[in-house]
């Protein structure tokens, strides 16, 4: 089975984030990233069908410079070769415009599948891996927990809310959006991360994959959320603030 | 200027979201002096087209065909690319349930617009739209336009708009009939099950302490099991704890996990993502305990410690074993 698995590079968790001078994103210059958490489990999911099937595992990228350290870890963990779309000024695109570039990306490489995150923590669209299976054609099953390949097709299980699930049946080639938790997260070895350094990445430039298309969405602005509701703060040495919640839980809530 | 609200049914019952997206569906078309209408797809729908007539709706839709009858992206998607065609509104709306995530991105492609998902707010000015979202798990908001002539595309976030507030009125009941064909369904979906019976009932509990990331390492849990016990609750979790496989998935709160309202909630080291929240916030007392003072938690608790949970929780059992 060929497999391209899109990954993102994102601010790493518990960033702190500050609105830049343009007021439509954050200061990304004093930001460190790495890659989107359900992405890892993308990457992973397509290292074990690998295992399983056979094939190959092909890592997709697009951003600028920084995120060949994403696309060093994907080859590190397992991927056979990597693409790099570079560009430096996808900040200013929608979730269509990146998956035009990413999905004329694939399109050349005549994947079985083609797996993603759900959803970036950045942006959280949740749309790129959806969006890229209507451009290519492709069938697609989103919130994915569980696959199994069956000849021409896939079986999936996609989760549900309130704890359901469903089983479902593709035929290839599609697109699948996977959920964190599917299974869990190798790390590179040290052997992996000699290997990785062979390994082939192919960069290709917007302009070669059609370029980038006019936004068909407006950030006007972003902001840190207004609080609605009165938090009542407790202050203190943690030994204070614990004395004062404990106060206020028996004798205002009283639910002690 | 018409808003179309997409309505999410699963064998003749609603999804409660829908009503919080036709809500806001009014809310928008008021906002722009137009009216709203509903659709809803299936297969035997007169019921539930029924329990729209008494809202205040210009038309609403029954979009009806034997292939509608379980949920495919594909018959979602060319169902609706007719009726958007035929009926030509101007703004689409969606819950932003797994079902909307599923397909409105596919649907708001054939159009070659981009969904606005996860909606919390919409401002009119001068008759031009401008919806809120989130970024970040919630810790950033942003304003957004949808350009050019559309149909625009978007979701609305759980407990965003209030279904309570639906306006009553009169709506017309339209039937449409899409054309589709089963060769191009290519899923083959297979009914919906749930795993074996769950273990832990989170739902009767009085007071649960809840752990997230923070707590950082598995070993660091008897820090939290200590506070559940000194106050005699249930331990619950986040997603990533479960996923780790720290505690198991039948103690984790959220969309995908339990949905809890006890008397009294801790969450300990837990950001506040929407699929959290939703979870957990019918809780009658929220404390929240973090370092960061922008986390979303923080928006829905009545108590808050801004510091270090390995400092606080310790302190928390302390004072707590004073009075136990
Ligand atoms: C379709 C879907 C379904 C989902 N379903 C669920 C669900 O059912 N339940 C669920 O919980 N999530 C669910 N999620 C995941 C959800 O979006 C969040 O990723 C998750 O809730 C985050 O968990 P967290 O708050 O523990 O972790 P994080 O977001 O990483 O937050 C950790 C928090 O700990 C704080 N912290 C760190 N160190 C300390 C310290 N020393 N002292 C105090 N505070 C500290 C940080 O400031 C931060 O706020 C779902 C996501 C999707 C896309």
């Amino acid at each position: 089975m060929k497999i391209i698995v899109a990954i993102k590079q994102v601010p790493v968790r518990d960033s702190v984030l500050q609105v830049d001078a343009s007021g439509k994103w954050i200061r990304e210059s004093e930001l460190s990233f790495e890659v989107n958490e359900p992405d890892a489990y993308a990457l992973e999911e397509a290292l074990q069908l690998k295992e399983r099937y056979g094939g190959e595992v092909i890592a997709l990228c697009a951003g600028p410079a920084r995120v060949s350290q994403a696309i060093r870890e994907a080859l590190a963990k397992g991927a056979d070769r990597a693409i790099h779309v570079e560009s430096d000024d996808l900040g200013a695109a929608d979730s269509l415009g990146i998956a035009r570039l990413l999905a004329s990306a694939i399109r050349s490489e005549q994947p079985d599948l083609v797996l993603t995150g759900l959803q970036s923590d950045d942006l959280g669209y949740g749309q790129t891996g959806v969006i890229m299976a209507e451009l290519l054609g492709f069938p697609h099953s989103t919130i994915i927990m569980q696959v199994e390949a069956a000849g021409s097709s896939v079986r999936v299980k996609r989760e549900l809310e309130n704890g359901w699930f469903q089983w479902m049946e593709l035929p290839l080639p599609a697109v699948l959006t996977i959920q964190s938790g599917i299974s869990k997260l190798r790390y590179a070895t040290l052997m992996g991360i000699k290997k990785a350094r062979t390994k082939e990445v192919k960069r290709l430039s917007a302009a070669e994959l059609g370029g980038l298309a006019a936004p068909v969405l407006s950030v006007e602005k972003v902001y840190l959320p207004q609080k609605t509701k009165e938090t009542q703060m407790l202050d203190g040495t943690p030994a204070e603030a614990a004395a004062a919640l404990v106060e206020k839980l028996r004798f205002e809530a009283r639910v002690l | 200027m018409s808003v179309l609200v997409v309505m999410e049914q699963y064998g003749g019952d609603w999804n409660r979201m829908s009503f919080e997206a036709l809500s806001a569906g009014q809310q928008i078309a008021a906002d722009m002096g137009a009216r709203a209408s509903a659709a809803v797809l299936g297969n035997g729908l007169s019921k539930l087209a029924g329990e729209l007539r008494g809202a205040d709706l210009e038309i609403v839709y029954t979009v009806e065909h034997p292939l509608l009858e379980n949920y495919t992206a594909d018959g979602y998607t060319a169902a609706l690319e007719a009726v958007l065609k035929a009926k030509k509104p101007s703004l689409v709306l969606f819950p932003h349930t797994y079902q909307a995530r599923d397909f409105a991105p596919k649907l708001a492609t054939r159009f070659s617009q981009a969904l606005v998902s996860d909606v919390i707010g919409h401002r009119v000015e001068s008759g031009s739209l401008t919806l809120v979202r989130q970024y970040f798990q919630g810790k950033l908001n942003g304003d957004l336009r949808a350009l050019g002539s559309g149909p625009h595309f978007a979701s609305i976030q759980a407990g965003a708009y209030r279904s309570d507030r639906l306006a009553r009125g009169q709506a017309t009941v339209e039937a449409f009939t899409p054309e589709l064909n089963a060769a191009s369904i290519r899923n083959k979906p297979e009914p919906p099950f749930r795993e074996a019976e769950r273990a832990v009932d989170l739902t009767t509990a009085d007071i649960i302490v809840s752990v997230g990331r923070g707590i950082k390492e598995k070993d660091n849990l008897p820090l939290v099991e200590e506070l559940a016990r000194t106050l005699n609750a249930e331990l619950a979790a986040s997603r990533p704890i479960c996923d780790n496989g720290w505690l198991p998935m039948e103690r984790q709160v959220g969309s995908s996990g339990q949905t809890v309202s006890p008397k009294l909630y801790i969450a300990v080291g837990i950001s506040g993502a929407i699929q959290h929240l939703v979870g957990m916030k019918g809780a009658r007392t929220i404390v929240a305990i973090n370092k960061d003072e922008n986390a979303p938690i923080f928006e829905v608790a009545d108590y808050g410690i801004q510091g270090d949970l390995f400092e606080v929780v310790p302190a928390l059992v302390k004072e707590l074993k004073k009075i136990r």
